[in-house]
């Protein structure tokens, strides 16, 4: 890799689109991703991430728009990236009715990785991700947690310079999850690149950047602290014992964009032109007579991602990036 | 250009020791594998039987003398007949066949001993019941030769000894059908392997895996058809082996001359399945296309029905199945003892095949999701 190479991000995508049919699977998405950092792509269920993904590793053509991944054209030539590139789809997709080593041996000579280091390689990898002993045993059998593990010991056997993790932990206990993310941090500080969709919040927040989806499109962008920084709403927590009435009550207030429920307290999205949020809330619960604590508190992902994707199911048609 | 080579087959490499031990785990594949042909040429090789033995007849002896019994006697030493009812007239014998009591009547007249003589009238009638005309077939077979006068579909006239020495049933069904059987169980199991391995891989989700290594398209298919030609070789020498232990059927030509028949035909079947494994989302599909083509391979390619029998579009669809030249290939080999360089369209018709089939496969198998 030269020095001019390295400023330059790992990704680079402009207006990509992807339709299947008349469904519009991805919408002109732009977007750069750092190299040596994590990048998260946050979204529901069918907002384009897995499309996306796998347009980024030449699984898929866009229907417009390009991509270039370390320097390559994905589009014209995906076969140029493929050494560099590893790759963990969100199913399984090591093969169950081979042992965890021949798993890893077969990865190896794919890569076409040489004799002379394949064992070495390898071990070192059963040691990282803690399967040793799991060596013998064939993948069918392990659990989510340890298929994730080799999976991820399989995608970085080649020690790929860009990592592409496709909502990596579904399947995966929370302990598990952690231990993951231990994993990565450690593979950023060895210099790889890292784009991991999902749709926790928790992960999302380990991100160096973040990228929000909703319905193929790009509607919010930047480091997490940046987002919630920016974040276009006013968010009120209110706590009340009776969380039906506080709720019945906020419907009434002119500008709440969402109103969300974490334990007995409420998170209130309210817009920004409302002059005294604050008051309009405490106003409107005291009229519904109810006993609640109202207070203003910065944003959290959670706030953030709510506040970014109910501002298009408002108003579908929002004026997209040129 | 050397290293390229090698990182090539280092690949190819990798996915046929990867396919072969996965098939080695595989159970049921494993067990399709050897149990597909021993059942099949056991259910094929003793039921597909065109020798025709132990017809029912009825005889009427009129002229009880020893030459009329020793005929009887005659007949019944071919074994085609077994007379398990002697009546005493024309009009039972008659009536036995109408009642489908037996399928054979025999009349031997009063006057057989002067018939016999003056050989210018039938010395014996044999009553054919005609509705079951491989019955009819092989009775009027087995009278055509000696056949003086021709008195009506169902009287022909019979002398003994030439009975026995035109009909001599026991191995012919077995040495015919043997060798084409090596053609049909190839074609039963082959594509439906290849199918099925690729598309298990689709369906699992490995090949989404596959497709963003460095392995290409023409390295991941002959990886994939390595081992199955090699399984293909290995069923090959199960079928001969069982044919000639079993039904003992003679090999005339050269063992090599067979097995590299066996290969071309093999590789061929097997780019049949690549190409149904791209059309195929789901391994059910893949056995429904694999069993679509199976059909017309097996009632086209000359392996149930004689070729020359067919309609002229029939025959000219049987020339796309590679079934239809392997048979004539085998059949070839392992009857007549030809030569494979004295069949050489054959042989071109398989390899010709085989590209085209490989190509299309190739073309339509890209290394993508869309």
């Amino acid at each position: 890799m030269n020095l001019a190479a390295a400023d330059e991000p790992a990704i680079r995508a402009t207006g990509l689109t992807r339709r299947f049919g008349s469904l519009l699977a991805v919408d002109h998405v732009t977007l750069a991703i750092p190299r040596a950092q994590i990048y998260g792509f946050l979204g529901p269920n069918g907002s384009g991430k897995s499309t996306t993904i796998r347009m980024l590793c030449g699984l898929l053509r866009p229907t417009e728009g390009g991509v270039i991944v370390l320097g390559e054209d994905v589009t014209r030539n995906p076969e140029a990236v493929r050494r560099k590139l590893g790759y963990m789809t969100q199913r399984f997709s090591l093969w169950e009715d081979l042992t965890v080593l021949e798993n890893l041996h077969f990865i190896a000579d794919i890569y076409g990785i040489p004799r002379a280091q394949r064992e070495a390689r390898i071990r070192s990898r059963l040691e990282e991700y803690n399967l040793g002993s799991l060596r013998a045993q064939r993948a069918g059998t392990l659990s989510g947690g340890q298929k994730q593990r080799l999976a991820l010991a399989a995608a970085t056997l080649h020690e790929p310079e860009l990592l592409l993790l496709d909502e990596p932990t579904s399947a995966v206990d929370p302990q598990s999850r952690r231990d993951f993310w231990e994993s990565l941090f450690a593979l950023v500080h060895r210099r790889t690149t890292i784009l991991v969709s999902t749709h926790y919040m928790d992960e999302a927040e380990r991100c160096h950047r973040l990228a929000i989806l909703e319905r193929g499109r790009l509607v919010a962008e930047g480091t997490p602290r940046q987002l919630a920084a920016d974040i276009d709403a006013v968010v009120i927590e209110i706590e009340a014992d009776d969380i039906e009435g506080a709720r019945r009550a906020l419907a009434a207030v002119p500008g709440v964009k969402s109103v969300a429920q974490l334990g007995t307290r409420l998170h209130a999205l309210l817009e920004r032109e409302v002059a005294d949020p604050q008051g309009a809330v405490r106003a409107a619960l005291v009229r519904a007579s109810v006993q609640a604590a109202v207070e203003r508190t910065p944003a959290n992902l959670e706030d953030v991602f709510v506040a970014a994707t109910s501002k298009n199911t408002a108003n579908p048609g929002p004026a997209r990036a040129a | 250009m050397m290293e390229w080579l090698r990182q090539s087959l280092g690949r190819i490499w990798a996915i046929a020791a990867k396919e072969f031990r996965q098939l080695g785990r595989d159970r049921l594949t494993f067990g399709m594998v050897v149990g597909i042909p021993l059942i099949q040429i056991l259910i094929f090789g003793y039921s597909i039987n065109f020798d025709v033995r132990d017809v029912r007849a009825a005889v009427v002896d009129d002229a009880r003398t020893s030459g009329s019994r020793s005929f009887l006697a005659g007949v019944e030493a071919t074994q085609v007949v077994s007379v398990v009812a002697r009546l005493r007239s024309p009009r039972e014998l008659e009536h036995a066949l109408d009642s489908g009591e037996v399928s054979v009547g025999i009349y031997i007249p009063p006057d057989f001993e002067r018939r016999r003589l003056e050989g210018s009238r039938p010395a014996v009638q044999v009553l054919v019941d005609g509705s079951e005309p491989t019955i009819e077939s092989v009775v009027r077979a087995l009278t055509a030769v000696p056949l003086v006068t021709r008195a009506g579909l169902y009287r022909n006239e019979v002398r003994p000894v030439e009975i026995r020495t035109l009909y001599n049933p026991e191995r012919r069904t077995a040495v015919q059908i043997v060798p084409a059987l090596i053609g049909v169980i190839l074609n039963m199991t082959m594509v439906l392997f290849t199918a099925i391995a690729i598309v298990r891989e689709r369906e699992r989700g490995n090949l989404e895996l596959l497709i963003t290594t460095p392995v290409k398209t023409a390295e991941l298919m002959t990886g994939k058809l390595i081992p199955y030609i090699i399984v293909g070789l290995i069923q090959t020498t199960l079928i001969l082996s069982v044919g000639k232990w079993l039904f003992d059927v003679p090999l005339a030509g050269s063992l090599l001359d067979l097995y590299l028949a066996a290969a071309l035909f093999i590789a061929a079947t097997l780019t049949l399945g690549l190409v149904i494994s791209t059309a195929a989302q789901t391994q059910f599909q893949a056995v429904q296309l694999s069993f679509f083509t199976m059909l017309p391979s097996i009632l086209l390619s000359g392996f149930m029905f004689p070729f020359d029998g067919m309609p002229q579009a029939a025959q000219a669809f049987a020339q796309i199945l590679p079934l239809t030249h392997f048979v004539e290939l085998v059949r070839g080999i392992v009857l007549r003892g030809a030569e494979l360089s004295s069949m050489p369209v054959q042989l071109l018709k398989l390899a010709a095949f085989f590209t085209i089939a490989l190509l299309v496969a190739a073309l339509r198998f890209h290394k993508r999701l869309d």
